[in-house]
C-alpha cells in the first residue's frame, strides 16, 4: 500500500479482483445463514454495508491517535458501537425481520470482513480511500450474498421477495433452505470463478 | 419454548443442531485451518475451552449486571470484551506451555476472537433465555460440536489432497465448502433425534 490508490481502481477490487466472499472467502459466517430469504439478506447487508464503510472511516480518522498495541481492541469497540446502531435501528422500524434475523445482526462484529479491512486497510490509508474501500468490499460482498439468495429463495421457496414466480407444479427443494444448499451453492459459485476468471496473483494472505 | 434439560441441550448442540454446519457460525477460521487433523484439534479444543467459559460469564454478566441496570443494548460490545480478555488468556497460556502448539496456530489464535461461533453462542443462549446449566451444557456442547466439525472435514480434505486429481480452479475454499456441505447434509440425519429451538 505504498502509494494511493485510484478511486476506481478501489472500486473495482472490491466489487471483483478481490471480492471478499469469492476470492477471499472471508466473512461469510454471520450472512450466509440468512442467505434463504431476499428480503432477510438484503436488510442484513444494508446493516453490513453501513457498519463497515463507517468503521473503516472511523478506523482511519483515528490511524495517527490509535497506539499500535492496543488497536485490534480499539477498532473492535469502533465495530460494536457501529452494530448497535444498525441492531437498534431494525429492532426499531423491522421488528418482524429482526426477530428473523435473531443473534446475526450481532454477529457483523465478528464478521471477519469488517476487521480485515479495518486491519488491511483503513489504518494505513487516509479516510476518503478507506471509506470507498470499505463500501466497495461490502458491495462486493453484498453482491455475492445477494446472488446466493437469489438462487436459493426460488429453489427453496419458489418465491422471490415473497412474490411466487416458480410454476404451480413445481415442488421446492427444501434442502436449498436448509445449511447444506448454502454450502453448495457457494462452493459451487466459488469454484465457477476460480475456474472460468483465475486470479492473476494468488497472494490474498490478508485474512 | 420447551424446557429441556441441560444434559439434553448438550447433545442437541453437538448433533442436531451443530453451530458450524447449522448456523454457519465460525466458518472463517474453519476455512482457514481445516487442511490437517492436528491443527484442527489444536484450535477446536481452544474453542471448547474459551466456548465454555464465556457462555458462563456472558451469562452472569448479561443477567446481573447489564438487565439490572437496563443496559442490555451494550450487551454486544460487553461480551466482545469478554471474549478478548478470555481469548488472551488461551493465548498466553498455550505460548507458555505449548509452544510447539503456538507454532502451528500462529496468527490463527487471535482470530478467536473474531470467532463469530463464540459471540454466536452466547448470542442464543440469551435469545432463547437459557438457565445458567443449560448454558454451560449449550457453551460446552457447541464448542465439542464445532470441533468435531472441523476435525473431520480436515481428515477428508488430507485425503482428497493427496489421492485425487482435482478439477480446475475446485482446490482450496471451494472445495472444503462442498466437503462442509455433505457433512451438514449428514449431520442433518440427527435432527430427528432431539429438536431444540
Amino acid at each position: 500500500m505504498a502509494k494511493p490508490l485510484k478511486s476506481s481502481r478501489i472500486f473495482v477490487r472490491g466489487l471483483w479482483d478481490d471480492n471478499p466472499v469469492l476470492r477471499q472467502v472471508l466473512g461469510i459466517c454471520s450472512t450466509l445463514a440468512v442467505t434463504n430469504l431476499l428480503v432477510n439478506t438484503l436488510v442484513m447487508n444494508a446493516g453490513l454495508i453501513f457498519t463497515v464503510t463507517m468503521s473503516c472511516l472511523t478506523v482511519s480518522l483515528l490511524r495517527k491517535y490509535t497506539p499500535m498495541r492496543i488497536r485490534m481492541m480499539a477498532q473492535t469497540l469502533i465495530i460494536a458501537s457501529y452494530v448497535i446502531i444498525v441492531d437498534i435501528c431494525i429492532a426499531a422500524y423491522l421488528p418482524d425481520i429482526s426477530e428473523a434475523l435473531g443473534p446475526y445482526v450481532g454477529l457483523i462484529i465478528t464478521n471477519c470482513i469488517v476487521m480485515g479491512r479495518c486491519e488491511a486497510f483503513a489504518r494505513n490509508n487516509p479516510p476518503w480511500p478507506s471509506f470507498l474501500d470499505g463500501l466497495a468490499m461490502s458491495l462486493g460482498y453484498s453482491a455475492v450474498l445477494l446472488t446466493i439468495a437469489l438462487i436459493r429463495e426460488p429453489l427453496g421457496f419458489g418465491t422471490v421477495l415473497g412474490f411466487r414466480i416458480m410454476p404451480a407444479g413445481f415442488t421446492p427443494w427444501t434442502i436449498m433452505i436448509m445449511a447444506p444448499g448454502a454450502f453448495f451453492t457457494l462452493g459451487l459459485l466459488a469454484w465457477f470463478l476460480k475456474a472460468y476468471f483465475p486470479q492473476v496473483t494468488e497472494t490474498n494472505k490478508e485474512r | 419454548m420447551v424446557q429441556v434439560d441441560a444434559g439434553t441441550l448438550f447433545f442437541a448442540a453437538i448433533f442436531t443442531n451443530n453451530i458450524l454446519l447449522t448456523n454457519f457460525l465460525g466458518l472463517c477460521p474453519f476455512l482457514a485451518i481445516s487442511r490437517e487433523v492436528r491443527s484442527g484439534l489444536g484450535l477446536g479444543a481452544a474453542v471448547v475451552f474459551v466456548m465454555t467459559c464465556t457462555a458462563v460469564l456472558n451469562y452472569l454478566v448479561y443477567y446481573y449486571v447489564l438487565v439490572p441496570l437496563n443496559l442490555v443494548h451494550f450487551r454486544f460490545i460487553l461480551f466482545i470484551v469478554i471474549i478478548a480478555a478470555f481469548v488472551q488468556l488461551v493465548e498466553m497460556t498455550i505460548e507458555r506451555y505449548f509452544p510447539a502448539l503456538y507454532y502451528v496456530l500462529g496468527i490463527f489464535l487471535p482470530l478467536i476472537t473474531v470467532n463469530c461461533a463464540i459471540l454466536g453462542a452466547s448470542l442464543f443462549l440469551i435469545i432463547r433465555e437459557y438457565t445458567l446449566v443449560q448454558s454451560l451444557a449449550y457453551g460446552a456442547g457447541s464448542g465439542i460440536g464445532w470441533m468435531i466439525a472441523i476435525i473431520a472435514v480436515g481428515a477428508i480434505r488430507e485425503k482428497v489432497q493427496k489421492s485425487a486429481k482435482l478439477p480446475r480452479g475446485l482446490e482450496g475454499p471451494a472445495l472444503t465448502l462442498i466437503i462442509t456441505g455433505v457433512m451438514a447434509l449428514a449431520f442433518i440425519a440427527f435432527s430427528g433425534m432431539i429438536q431444540i429451538q
